[in-house]
């Protein structure tokens, strides 16, 4: 029998998930001297890219230009693309292990961590996430409402994704015509009565989670002010020690920033960006109606922890703050999939260094491998997933080197090709999907945009006369 | 980037020995496993001290029968130890700083994982070399 790995029998991966990890993965394998792989990629959407087409702001068209990248290795003539494809619906484990010799999850981390708090699931309190797949016209999120009509939003966190959404519901309609937010999302925002968004930070501003590219950018809104208050921008003893002796640049310049804003007037713009520091919502308040109205927020400390890190401390002074609409942007975490052993304590599937591990025994489970946040849990940028897409795939080729890979009776692509598509006619293909790429971004030609999304999958399979 | 993006993709595993146990058990299990320390726990779990491989080649080089010894006598029982949310640059720093190789984490006093200065290390490489490859991108992009 022919070696897996090898022009007679390529090694066949079958990747899920068809985001950056996934992409940067595939990339990995290709590139290894010597070794013939044949990869499938998997999404559950038609559409490739994951969060770089649903997560990163549409204001944010220069990130989005990573998928340039993701092309090139699509275009490797022994690349497939599945879209529309469910694993543990349209496939199953079983499949899987049946047609190929490894399968990585790469699935990313889908959903938004609690706060924790009573009130959370009021009327008018949103995950942040749904928001952002919202306005990016995911297809499973692009028929939620949201009340734009209060003149008070909150959102609870301050990370790249939190002050995405801030930054969204500041911006003014003239800015976000001229990006490929969704059509609707763009309707609802036109007839958005926010007046303030607050922005809230558990810690103090050497702590905030957002990078100064982004905090830079919402002190320069068409019709938004920042407002900030000196005294939550000033460094705590413990904050100043800490910063004095790294001398981390990103962070003085940070602070510094922060306290720029915190001196800058008000220049009466239609919109107020209300950035907070050390304080943690305790509660949501609701009407009879079940309606958010306010926030009951604890004013914070900074402690340090025997290591060195600066943790928040609740006080006993409290505030109210009026809100109709609050996002909660604490974390995400991964969503569990059908059969493959997870970690609910991390959110993450249960690895070791990328390798699945069997619940009981913590032996890696053959065959089965992970990247990207569901390996992980949320941190970095898009690239940081690089480095650990190539850690994944460093275990992969050393198991296949000592034969613990799994032995599909039908590895040849064809035999998975006709299994998938009599399981999900509607599957959309990588073609498929180039097409669909050119149609929407002819339409937002026409409209002096980058692109206009289809954002049901009905539209696009009529798109392209199916 | 937190201590728990480390655990998350070490595995669950982490090896301890108790105090009453020989130097010799504690060789054993770092050989076996690896390893360049064990937390040292009580009954219950709770981490009490740390034994490192340093420990027991200090005590060895003016001590015969070292083997013999117990894991408490040799022992650092003034460990320091890191919670998941604890960030990796403040933990990074104190691991320099204080010249400690392996942090137990314990989650509301309970030992859930250990995290070396090579993890943190290769978790700021990896963040780090994510960065710039993402700005490369961007800046090529901007040039085309």
């Amino acid at each position: 029998m022919a070696q897996p790995g090898t022009d007679a029998l390529p090694l066949r991966v079958a990747i899920i998930g068809a985001g950056p990890t996934g992409y940067y993965a595939a990339d990995h394998l290709f590139k290894r001297q010597g070794l013939v792989v044949a990869i499938d990629m998997f999404d559950r959407l038609p559409t490739p890219y994951g969060l770089v087409r649903a997560g990163v702001a549409p204001d944010h068209q220069k990130i989005k230009s990573v998928t340039t990248t993701f092309d090139k290795i699509a275009a490797n003539p022994n690349f497939r693309f599945y879209g529309c494809v469910d694993f543990g619906k349209d496939v199953t484990l079983a499949d899987l292990r049946d047609h190929y010799h490894q399968i990585l999850y790469a699935t990313g981390a889908q959903t938004d961590r609690r706060m924790g708090i009573p009130g959370e699931d009021l009327r008018g309190s949103h995950p942040a996430t749904e928001f952002v797949a919202w306005y990016n016209g995911h297809p499973d999120y692009r028929d939620y409402q949201y009340d734009l009509q209060h003149e008070q939003a909150a959102v609870v966190g301050i990370g790249n994704v939190a002050i995405d959404v801030a930054r969204i519901l500041c911006r003014s309609i003239d800015e976000l015509r001229t990006t490929d937010i969704a059509d609707y999302a763009l309707d609802a925002l036109r007839h958005s009565r926010i007046k303030e968004v607050y922005l809230l930070g558990r810690r103090g501003p050497a702590q905030a989670a957002f990078t100064n590219p982004e905090i830079k950018e919402v002190g320069e809104m068409a019709d938004a002010d920042i407002i900030v208050r000196p005294e939550e921008v000033q460094l705590d003893d413990l904050s100043r020690a800490a910063v004095e002796k790294s001398q981390d640049r990103a962070t003085l310049k940070k602070v510094e920033i922060l306290q720029g804003y915190a001196l800058r007037k008000p220049t009466g713009k239609s919109r107020r960006l209300i950035s907070r520091y050390l304080v943690s919502p305790v509660e949501l308040i609701g009407n009879d109606a079940g309606q958010v109205m306010a926030m009951r927020l604890v004013k914070n400390i900074l402690i340090a922890a025997p290591t060195g890190a600066l943790q928040a401390k609740a006080t006993d002074q409290f505030e109210e703050l009026p809100v109709g609409l609050v996002f909660r942007s604490v974390g995400y975490r991964g969503v569990p999939l059908p059969g493959v052993p997870f970690h609910e304590k991390w959110g993450v599937i249960l690895n070791e260094k990328g390798r699945v591990l069997d619940p009981d025994s913590h032996q890696p489970v053959i065959g089965e491998y992970t990247a990207g946040w569901i390996k992980r849990g949320p941190s970095g940028v898009i690239g940081t997933n690089k480095p650990d897409a190539a850690e994944t795939v460093t275990c992969m080729v050393e198991d296949l080197a000592r034969g613990a890979i799994l032995h599909p009776s039908h590895p040849e692509p064809s035999a998975a090709d006709a299994l998938i598509r009599q399981r999900q006619p509607n599957c959309f293909s990588w073609e498929d999907w180039m097409r669909l790429d050119k149609l929407e971004v002819a339409m937002g030609q026409a409209v002096e945009r980058p692109r206009v999304k289809f954002t049901r999958v009905a539209d696009m399979l009529a798109a392209l006369n199916r | 980037m937190n201590i728990a993006s480390i655990l998350a993709r070490k595995g669950p595993k982490v090896f301890t020995i108790r105090p009453e146990q020989s130097i010799r058990a504690a060789i054993a299990s770092l050989a076996e496993h690896d390893i360049g320390a064990l937390v040292v726990v009580d009954e219950a779990g709770k981490p009490i001290g740390i034994i490192s491989e340093r420990d027991i080649v200090r005590e060895a080089a003016g001590n015969e029968r070292v083997f013999s010894k117990a894991v408490s006598e040799i022992m650092t029982s003034h460990v320091i130890v890191g919670t998941p949310q604890d960030d990796l640059v403040s933990v990074g720093s104190t691991m320099t700083e204080k010249r400690i190789r392996h942090l137990p984490v314990v989650d509301k006093g309970r030992l859930i994982g250990i995290v070396t200065l090579g993890d943190v290390v290769k978790a700021q490489r990896d963040q780090y070399r994510g960065e710039v490859d993402t700005l490369q991108i961007q800046i090529m992009e901007e040039q085309t």
